[in-house]
């Protein structure tokens, strides 16, 4: 088991060098001086000069990147020109509303998505599934930010129930934090739903196909313990992969959610730093996210072990 | 037969609709879309009112989907919109495409740049799409290319997987084992019985790129990263109308409808061209 442990640590490090290696390419493949874009249009040219110095952009690529990587491992992401402070506490302080907003969707969509899938997979071809079925494909084709004005119109504006936008910290109150968070959940976790419940349905159908589901009616267990205990335990291994997989998607739609719903997070960050060309920003954010990225799958598939005993390492 | 499948039939015909909208836009009562007017700004869907030309001339017009804040008409701009979202995801579904099954070919094929290349294909799946595309066009600011390229990049990993793998078990088959043992060149035998077997999940593959890059584009244009202003697309027009959602609920109505729908009729005819062509690939999914 530890030994699995390790040889997946080893195997995720060429996965992220690479990662490191693409965001440090992000700047050289500008157009201009990466000292002057990286010092921002109001720098002045000793500005330039010494964040050349620092970064040793004089001296040969490699080198280059080795003092990138040295700085970004000593948790050092540069400075951002436009926020006028370090990128690692820019990052620390937006983290809060995105991993709220992440978290609630993903807990959301998993408790919709996973019963849907198996009750469609319960009643293959019948009126259910292809209702689902048609779901997900509409879920995968309407905009986040659509859906999210769609939401805000008629829950908001026209019933007046929640917030139109904006974000409340969870030390100012348990509630106001929740209520401004029920729109940009639900808007974000549409197209997660419509991805888990596909999965859920495909992998509990192919389980229930096999013979001791057949061997668990024989003995007449009630059909909510075979659906549950022999198909969904044995398709839980799928399911856990998709979900991973779905953080890409999750990261892409909180980029635009946030900027929809107004919340002061990572992804509106993004946004913001591209619209402003503050390249250490974008450097920083799309470094730790997708360096967050990999180590969730890399949990993931640590946890199989605890899904399916018949997975050993 | 493809065409007794119903999802191919309608997706297929709704895109044909979009597809004529898209050349057809200038007969269909159109006016040019940068055009605008200070007396007809923020009129509702139906109302009439003029539209100045670019010649000062002021010409009646009825705002079938109502005006924005510039007084432009969003009937037109809407319809415009169209050709650029066709275009992109058309554009980026090839360039994915042809770059992905280039790579793809060569990894299954060579062994010696197979692990090379895919590690460098895994690095671009790790980080999200959108963010690879958002920071690419800022990069490189926003064109029609650069958005293609932009967008078609993050697609081009799971492509070459794709390819990659039925390279794998294609190159196992008798047929390719008698072509190498005949002394046919490497290219020969890829680009001409590796390939032709390849191509039914590749235009499966290419639908859903064409409607993930439809989307990513008004995502883009939605954010203000994308396409320069002057060009009128679904996700511009809706970026404009967000100031006076709360008034005027149309400037975003319209093109969300329009942009669900194509993306909508692209997935649909995806699916329908996997269950016909692909048979092992539809049991999966």
């Amino acid at each position: 088991m530890l030994n699995f442990v390790l040889r997946r640590l080893l195997a995720t490090i060429p996965v992220l060098v690479i990662v490191a290696v693409l965001v440090f390419m992000i700047l050289r493949l500008a157009p201009g001086d990466p000292a002057a874009i990286l010092a921002g249009d109001a720098a002045s040219t000793e500005q330039i000069a010494r964040i050349r110095t620092e970064l040793g952009l004089d001296r040969p690529i490699v080198v280059q990147f080795g003092i990138w990587v040295g700085n970004m491992l000593s948790g050092d992401l540069g400075e951002s020109f436009y926020y006028k402070m370090k990128v690692a506490k820019l990052i620390g302080q937006r983290l809060e509303p995105t991993l709220a907003l992440a978290t609630l969707t993903i807990v959301f969509a998993v408790l919709v998505s996973v019963p849907l899938g198996v009750i469609a997979a319960w009643r293959f071809g019948g009126w259910f599934d292809r209702a689902l079925m048609g779901f997900s494909v509409l879920g995968f084709s309407v905009p986040v930010f659509v859906l999210a004005y769609i939401l805000i119109y008629l829950v908001s504006l026209k019933m007046g129930l929640l917030p139109v936008q904006g974000y409340q910290r969870i030390g100012d109150g348990f509630w106001p934090f929740l209520r401004h968070l029920i729109l940009p959940s639900v808007t974000l976790s549409v197209i997660y739903i419509a991805l888990i419940a596909r999965v859920t349905r495909a992998s509990v159908l192919e389980a229930l196909g096999e013979d001791y589901i057949r061997t668990a009616r024989a003995k007449g267990l009630p059909e909510f313990r075979v659906l549950v205990r022999h198909g969904l335990a044995n398709a839980a291994v799928p399911i856990v992969t998709v979900i991973g997989i779905g953080i890409a998607l999750l990261i892409g739609g909180v980029v635009v959610t946030e900027s929809v719903y107004a919340i002061p997070g990572l992804g509106r960050l993004t946004v913001d730093a591209v619209l402003a060309r503050d390249f250490p920003t974008i450097q920083g954010v799309i470094l730790f996210f997708s360096f967050a990225y990999v180590l969730l799958n890399l949990l993931i598939d640590l946890s199989y072990v605890f899904l399916d005993p018949r997975i050993r390492y | 037969m493809i065409l007794n499948n119903w999802s191919v039939r309608i997706g297929g015909s709704a895109l044909i609709v979009l597809l004529l909208i898209a050349l057809a836009a200038p007969w269909l009562g159109t006016v040019d879309p940068s055009l605008f007017d200070a007396g007809s700004r923020d009129l509702l869907p139906g109302k009439s009112g003029e539209i100045s030309t670019l010649e000062g001339e002021r010409l009646k017009h009825t705002f079938l989907m109502g005006s924005d804040s510039l007084g432009r008409d969003i009937y037109s701009r809407v319809l415009y919109g169209t050709r650029v979202s066709l275009l992109v995801g058309l554009l980026c579904a090839l360039a994915a495409l042809s770059v992905g099954i280039l790579c793809g070919l060569l990894s299954g094929y060579l062994r010696w740049l197979d692990g090379i290349l895919m590690r460098f294909m895994d690095g671009i799946m790790a980080i999200p799409a959108i963010l690879v595309a958002i920071s690419l066009v800022a990069i490189w600011r926003g064109s029609l290319t650069t958005v293609v390229v932009a967008i078609a990049i993050p697609e081009i990993p799971r492509v070459t997987r794709l390819v990659r793998s039925l390279v794998l078990s294609i190159r196992e088959e008798p047929y390719v084992e008698a072509a190498i043992s005949l002394g046919t060149p490497t290219w020969k035998i890829l680009f001409g019985h590796i390939l032709p077997n390849c191509v039914a999940p590749l235009i499966v593959q290419g639908t859903y790129i064409c409607a993930f890059s439809i989307l990513v584009e008004a995502i883009l244009s939605f954010l203000g990263v994308g396409l320069p202003p002057e060009i009128p697309t679904w996700g511009s027009v809706m970026a404009e109308g967000r100031a006076q959602f709360n008034d005027y609920p149309h400037n975003i109505f319209f093109p969300g409808v329009f942009l669900a729908a194509t993306v909508l009729a692209v997935n649909i005819l995806g699916d329908g061209l996997r269950d016909t062509l692909d048979p092992k690939m539809a049991k999966k999914v």
